[in-house]
């Protein structure tokens, strides 16, 4: 038996290794079938919602909701705001509670966490790249929806200068930047989400409760909203504020309820993300 | 070697003299889960630079949660660890890229292929060259026999290929140590005098290994060092020669007819136990006595020899000895 030594060089941090841990991660939530088809069933929303709109040629849904839907069939652009709406109670948050609980229960209970951990890289940066990643599918949810009704509203509907809420018209030019604003503050109130989401997966080996566990926080939440006994908590709510993306649809959108809407979420995204931290970097992983 | 029977919680410093240099060591390490299960108690592993070291106990006696503890997935309860001189888990971002482990069976994202699960593993290494990572995840693959099925999605890998990709994943860079945890579970022969072969191969290249199993025949082999483990403890470690020395050895005189009286005389003359005859064979624990004396002796006295065996006891009669368990009991 030779007892001569091996001496590996100490090693070095290559340059650009967050870079290639993310890029790896992000082609792995992105690239992974079950999240396409999600995205998949989230992009026919806005192609349905704008057929039925078609065939009927007048808005079952129009007498609901911010007057917005009854106006899709006018002017396409209002798709993306309807379908927005139509996915809000439920279907982001179902899509988005799948993706970020499974961030980390989902390696745990594969047990490549372990393996992960041992190549080495650090809970900390592991967590972070888990979180962007996470928040990259939420934002790519929330993309997905917007861009399928863009297309879909212009085809069906043909695209025109823009009727806002208070009924000054803006032209189109104009009106796609508000609608992009939707798009921004819709995909921005779903972090708080994603870090909910996140906390959840650091708890469980099991995927499938840190999912529930986040989808039915976030009904909870809806729920409670309607409660009027509850209205002194409802400004703290989860999604609480998330229909404020009609702000951006008045001809002077109010930026302190934008503000408002935002912090909130900053603050659920703090929570949530420094439990999420406290617990995974110093669990014992043992699956 | 003229060892009785040690008393088994003494535990052997490591190589002999206990300050050869050591690739892992723990003081103390102790796991007691929440539930109030110990699943570690104690333990003083010395696994010495070069060594290949078998850690073996059933299922269930603390194996894997050591070698978690080792490589800070697990944090012990009390209780100090230390891989080639660094303090686990604080020294884990350094330590790690120069271990290559396999812990508690392979796992892989299962729809990805064995290839695109290495390159992800190359991607979450810092320490890893980008402009090598294809060449040397290419060499692993080859090197474990999985340059044909590198394609193949890990879901449809057979037992024995998700462990070779394993063993890939654990020799993706150059080691200095592996801990290797029941490195030929799932594998048929042939796959397990591969990995023989393999632990063989890089232990000649110095990589130290430390390997788990609760099959003692599979790596009983290739161990310079053993460490056996029961019911949390750690009830005997050292190298090769203080486990044949362990237990008594019976000498086995085999004469020709007419000759049994008087070869059970000198046994009997030399201090021996009373042999135990059957036939023309004549069996004798030899405590404390050198076999060659005894052989002598009967030379001396004119008692053809037909045949004179020493035996000793097995590693494995060495372990029902200690812990009162065969190796495939789970506790």
């Amino acid at each position: 038996m030779s007892h001569a030594e091996v001496m590996v060089e100490a090693p070095v941090q290559a340059r650009g290794s967050f870079g290639r841990l993310l890029r790896s991660e992000l082609r792995l939530v992105l690239g992974r079938r079950r999240n396409v088809v999600l995205l998949a069933g989230l992009a026919a929303v806005p192609l349905l919602l704008g057929l039925v709109l078609f065939l009927t040629r007048d808005s079952a849904l129009g007498e609901e909701g911010p007057g917005f839907v009854g106006k899709v069939t006018e002017n396409g652009i209002f798709l993306v705001v309807a379908s927005i709406f139509v996915c809000l109670p439920f279907l982001l948050p179902l899509t988005i509670g799948i993706a970020s609980g499974d961030a980390v229960a989902g390696e745990a209970s594969a047990g490549t966490l372990r393996y992960l951990l041992v190549v080495p890289v650090t809970r900390t940066r592991l967590l972070v790249v888990k979180a962007l990643a996470a928040l990259a599918f939420a934002g790519s949810a929330v993309l997905a929806i917007a861009v399928v009704g863009l297309v879909a509203g212009a085809a069906f509907f043909g695209l025109h200068d823009v009727v806002l809420l208070s009924g000054d018209t803006v032209p189109l030019g104009v009106g796609a930047v508000r609608i992009a604003g939707v798009v921004a503050y819709v995909a921005l109130s779903m972090t708080g989400l994603v870090a909910v989401g996140l906390f959840f997966s650091t708890l469980t080996e099991v995927p499938v409760g840190a999912m529930a566990a986040t989808v039915v926080t976030a009904i909870v939440s809806g729920v409670l909203d309607t409660l009027p006994a509850l209205s002194a908590i409802h400004p703290g709510l989860l999604t609480h504020h998330w229909l404020d993306f009609a702000e951006f649809l008045r001809i002077t959108p109010d930026w302190q309820v934008v503000a408002g809407g935002l912090a909130v979420q900053a603050a659920w995204v703090a929570v949530f993300s420094t439990l999420a931290w406290a617990r995974f970097t110093t669990a014992d992983v043992s699956s | 070697m003229s060892a009785g029977v040690l008393d088994p919680v003494r535990v052997d410093q490591g190589s002999g003299d206990g300050t050869g240099p050591l690739a892992v060591r723990t003081e103390g390490l102790t796991k007691r889960f929440r539930s109030g299960q110990v699943a570690v108690d104690g333990l003083a592993l010395r696994v010495p630079r070069g060594a290949v070291y078998g850690f073996l106990g059933p299922n269930g006696s603390g194996k894997t949660t050591t070698i978690r503890m080792l490589l800070g997935l697990v944090r012990p309860t009390s209780g100090r660890a230390w891989l080639l001189d660094q303090p686990m888990p604080d020294a884990g971002a350094a330590v790690l890229p120069r271990v290559g482990a396999l812990v508690e069976g392979p796992a892989f994202q299962p729809y990805l292929s064995g290839r695109a699960n290495l390159d992800r593993l190359s991607a979450v290494d810092a320490t890893a060259d980008p402009r090598t990572a294809a060449r040397r995840r290419d060499e692993a693959l080859e090197r474990v026999g999985l340059g044909a099925a590198a394609d193949k999605r890990f879901r449809q890998y057979s037992l024995g290929m998700k462990q070779r990709l394993g063993l890939a994943a654990a020799l993706l860079q150059p080691r200095e140590l592996l801990v290797l945890d029941e490195p030929t579970n799932g594998l048929d022969p042939q796959g397990t005098r591969e990995v023989r072969h393999l632990v063989r191969e890089l232990a000649d290249a110095g990589t130290t290994v430390l390997v788990s199993s609760h099959l003692l025949a599979e790596i009983e082999q290739v161990c310079s060092h053993v460490g056996i483990m029961s019911r949390g403890h750690l009830v005997l470690q050292g190298d090769r020669a203080v486990l044949a020395g362990r237990g008594q050895a019976t000498v086995s005189v085999t004469t020709t007819t007419g000759h049994v009286g008087a070869a059970a005389r000198v046994l009997r003359g030399l201090g021996l136990d009373e042999p135990v005859v059957d036939g023309l064979r004549l069996d004798a624990p030899v405590d404390g006595l050198a076999p060659e004396d005894v052989s002598a002796a009967l030379v001396h006295a004119d008692v053809p020899l037909v045949g004179f065996e020493v035996r000793r006891p097995s590693l494995e009669q060495v372990f029902v000895e200690l812990t009162g368990e065969g190796f495939d009991v789970a506790r």
